[in-house]
């Protein structure tokens, strides 16, 4: 799908291989997978995204990201 | 003891137990556990949200950021770079600066990594986070970790979820001379005298997470773990009697009859 208008892209989310639509920033993906953004940090590509550029950071198809958020644990034991 | 206040880094904490989040049958036991606690410090794992099940419910829909303060750990790194990166996405996602550092060196043991917690630690007091690391009982790493601007020392009191208590107590104490800030005895501890016996020593505070989680009854231990937390700490300011050798009557001598 090269000169095609790209309805949707490849991108490896959280390290599965995921479809979602072309044109999409990380605020607009956050909106599509349905995560609160609030408690969450995200990694594109190994850097991370601050909060304010969610808006304006554009996902690229073949990109790779990180969404991550706390859970419960203690120390290394917890896994 | 509202003059027997805990500060690090400008932060005030209510409690001097510390607990985690993990290995409880649920939130709501996790939660319940917590209460009973009587703790205000919370630590939490750094984990991939969970995009295919999203209707999973979340840590944080129990555990209130603005009655507890979390502190995000970086459980399970093995390498400095991961720890480094784990750390600055927990501060990225906007609820503290405060991060408890740690590096496994080593599966069987969980001991830290001392050389990468380190390096590690370097790059986030530089980044601005508050870098609280988990180490051994090291006092020259506790130095070290000072020097370069961690403004508390985690030292372990066993491994990892072992619940055997403090193994080594003279170099906690040697670690409180050495270093001129909070030490929380973190990882190792069984029950409640372990807790007591770390406040008794003088630490400022301990962090456990399998000693409520993984008892009998979490919910009856976190209380006991409250206790125990009060009772040291307490004994420690009132200071004990020495040790001695032989007896000392704790009645009078005067006045025994037949004498």
């Amino acid at each position: 799908m090269n000169t095609d208008n790209c309805k949707h892209m490849n991108i490896t989310l959280n390290g599965e291989k995921k479809e979602v639509p072309g044109d999409i920033t990380v605020f607009g993906l956050l909106e599509f997978l349905k995560i609160q953004h609030q408690r969450v940090a995200v990694e594109l590509n190994m850097e991370i995204v601050k909060k304010d550029k969610y808006a304006t950071t554009a996902i690229k198809d073949g990109d790779s990201l990180e969404v991550v958020s706390f859970m419960g644990g203690g120390g290394f034991s917890s896994e | 003891m509202n003059d027997d206040k805990l500060i690090i880094a400008g932060i005030e904490f209510l409690s001097r137990l510390w607990v985690g989040t993990g290995k409880y049958k649920d939130f709501a036991e996790t939660k319940k556990a917590i209460e009973m606690s009587g703790t205000d410090v919370v630590t939490v794992s750094v984990r991939r949200v969970n995009i295919i099940d999203k209707s999973k419910e979340n840590l944080l829909d129990y555990i209130d950021p603005k009655k507890y303060k979390i502190l995000p750990n970086t459980a399970g790194c093995y390498n400095a770079k991961d720890a480094i990166r784990t750390a600055m996405l927990a501060a990225e996602a906007g609820i503290t600066k405060l991060v408890k550092l740690e590096v496994i060196g080593d599966q069987k043991t969980l001991y830290p990594d001392n050389e990468a917690t380190l390096e590690a630690a370097k790059v986030l007091v530089k980044e601005g986070l508050i870098v609280l690391p988990y180490t051994s009982d090291d006092p020259i790493m506790a130095r070290k970790l000072v020097d370069i601007g961690c403004p508390a020392i985690m030292p372990l009191a066993a491994p990892i979820g072992s619940g055997l208590g403090i193994r080594n107590p003279y170099n906690i104490r040697i670690i409180m001379e050495t270093v001129k800030v909070p030490i929380v005895v973190d990882a190792g501890v069984g029950t409640a005298s372990d807790v007591a016996l770390a406040m008794e020593l003088g630490c400022d505070a301990v962090l456990l997470n399998t000693a409520i989680a993984g008892a009998k009854d979490p919910i009856a231990m976190a209380e006991a773990m409250k206790y125990g937390v009060l009772a040291g700490r307490l004994a420690y300011k009132a200071g004990r009697i020495p040790k001695k050798l032989y007896a000392t009557a704790s009645s009078p001598l005067e006045g025994v009859i037949g004498s």
